[in-house]
């Protein structure tokens, strides 16, 4: 192995999926192990926390040793380990944040804890080399919908953020009331590929005196309210007109809201991270746009989408060349902020 | 022989380092600062304290259930951390019988009791037999007045101890009808050493585990499988 590479072990356990990895200076991936427990909580149409982190508990283990030996290392070779401290579920959270803290402490490395969404925004310098800050980010998952100015690799600015629900959380609760299921994303996206988007109206939300916040609970209502018509007026519904008409709603207020920011802030770079950065229709709709701005448009591979510890590895690799180092008495923080350090 | 003990199952958090017949550290801190914040820097202090190199343990123990979910999972993943990077066992020993080895040899029944929620307590019974603890009824959660139920046939003085006897101390006060006692602070609540002293029988009888096997046992479903079990039935 060579002295001068840096080598960052990585956990990710902040909800649903146990995730260890093994990065090399940051932006090459040498191993990537994920664990999903999707099938077990299927059953329960979210995640349950308390099975999350039973599952996480039973497979952390195997998961940091098949990323080691995939890697083609031990743990000698690494030098630090890197885990998600926050934000996520605290139980879930809790178990990478003890199993890092222990292996770091026993084999004398360095700690770093790193932020969840901040991993995310990250998983964009794995495939985009060329990519560096200052650039403009809009990160959209299951629990979080964010525009992040991302100033430089340790520092970033929030302008923009949904008032209530995520836009992960609305595609769930739609899908669940058109009979699609747990996730709703993919399978929302599947089926508005045979819709029509403009069928229905669906109204886009304007925050009062924030034009970068997002709101999604009107919309969401919009649509379990239009299915209600239909059935009382016993109206067949077109499931995927109503699929392509929402997700363009949401999609229509995502990439308006990422476009427009990214010019007042006066920047040429735009990326997208998070589950729903995976979503077909919205990555087509933020190239397009970027296309005719002459933005550049970044976006990770759908499996650097979803939760894993690469993108961790990635952004913990940059804490550690700062000096980044936390102490054994580390904690998950299920609410930690974007760009907080604690 | 060397083990390194870990109980964060409860209120207290406690570690030891236990070569044979000596205690040669302990810690046991009983204060609300969280487990996930204290464990770790607790257990850096006795290693440093004592000049202990990690590599010379022999396994870990640690309080396998029942317990806080929560607590359980803290040491359970600390301990998983610790043997996949020093190489080494973990013994995971029955909660309950980590607390009733606190009183060794004692002539009367064992009973730790710690607070499950739900009405309920976890709790065992156990009693000294040739100086050796042996398990009367296992460690299950039930409801104390079960509990008091079985006492009180059983007709034998009794020692409560645990964490859960503030929580139900008056209720053991007002139905129990044998001789009882409450164990005194230095030995109510989990201690590491306890702990360790226990795992030297499991570790004899072969009864330990690698860290990635190693998993804790809450003798509980959670909530949201139990009200799926449940709907099933009376489906």
């Amino acid at each position: 192995m060579d002295d001068k590479d840096i080598r960052i072990l990585a956990i990710e356990s902040s909800c649903d999926e146990t995730a260890a990895a093994v990065m090399r200076n940051g932006r090459e991936v040498c191993s990537n192990v994920i664990f999903s427990q999707i099938e077990l909580h299927k059953l329960y149409g979210g995640v349950v926390p308390e099975i999350a982190s039973r599952k996480h508990i039973e497979k952390v283990n195997q998961v940091i040793r098949e990323a080691l030996n995939d890697a083609d290392c031990s743990l000698e070779d690494i030098d630090a380990i890197a885990v998600t401290y926050g934000p996520g579920l605290v139980g879930a959270l809790l178990v990478g944040v003890a199993e890092a803290k222990a292996i770091a402490y026993a084999t004398g490395k360095p700690l770093v804890g790193v932020h969840h969404i901040e991993g995310h925004i990250a998983a964009n310098y794995i495939e985009n080399k060329d990519l560096e800050p200052p650039f403009m980010c809009l990160v959209v998952s299951g629990g979080h919908t964010h525009l992040v100015k991302v100033i430089d690799y340790d520092a970033f600015e929030i302008i923009g953020r949904t008032r209530d629900d995520a836009a992960g959380e609305a595609f769930d609760k739609v899908a669940r009331a058109i009979g699609l299921g747990y996730p709703g994303g993919p399978k929302i996206d599947a089926l508005a590929k045979e819709g029509n988007k403009e069928a229905i109206p669906f109204p886009r939300a304007k925050v009062d005196g924030s034009e970068f916040d997002f709101s999604f609970s009107g919309l969401k209502s919009a649509v379990l309210n239009y299915l209600n018509q239909c059935e009382m007026k016993k109206i067949e519904v077109n499931r995927a007109d109503v699929a392509a008409s929402f997700q363009y709603a949401v999609i229509d207020v995502l990439t308006t809201h990422a476009i427009c920011a990214t010019k007042e802030a006066g920047m040429n770079k735009l990326a997208i991270a998070g589950g729903v950065a995976s979503n077909s229709s919205l990555r087509e709709s933020v190239r397009k746009a970027c296309e005719k701005e002459g933005i550049s448009f970044y976006h990770p591979s759908p499996i650097y989408c979803t939760d894993n510890a690469v993108m961790i590895g990635a952004a913990g690799y940059y804490s550690y060349i700062k000096g980044v180092s936390h102490g054994l008495d580390l904690n998950a923080v299920p609410n930690l902020k974007i760009g907080e350090r604690l | 022989m060397k083990i390194l003990a870990v109980d964060s199952s409860g209120l207290v958090a406690s570690v030891a380092i236990v070569e044979d017949s000596n205690l040669i550290a302990e810690y046991t801190v009983n204060y609300k600062k969280t487990h996930s914040q204290t464990l770790l820097p607790m257990l850096d202090e006795i290693v440093k304290m004592t000049e202990t190199d990690l590599n010379t343990i022999d396994a870990i123990a640690v309080a396998k259930g029942p317990g806080s979910f929560t607590g359980l999972r803290i040491g359970s993943a600390t301990v998983k951390g610790l043997g996949f990077a020093l190489d080494k066992p973990v013994i995971g020993v029955p909660t309950v019988e980590g607390l009733a080895m606190n009183l060794y040899d004692t002539k009367a029944l064992l009973c730790p009791i710690m607070d499950a929620r739900r009405n309920q307590v976890y709790t065992g019974l156990y009693r000294f037999q040739g100086h050796v603890l042996q398990v009367v009824k296992d460690q299950i959660p039930i409801a104390v007045e079960e509990l008091i139920d079985t006492l009180n046939l059983l007709g034998e003085e009794v020692v409560f101890l645990g964490d859960g006897v503030p929580v139900y101390e008056d209720v053991i006060k007002s139905s129990i009808q044998v001789p009882y006692s409450f164990a005194p602070a230095h030995v109510n609540k989990q201690r590491a050493s306890a702990l360790a002293v226990r795992a030297f029988e499991y570790w004899n009888s072969g009864n330990y585990v690698s860290a990635d096997d190693f998993v804790p046992e809450y003798l509980r479903m959670s909530q949201a499988e139990r009200e799926r079990a449940e709907k099933n039935i009376s489906d």
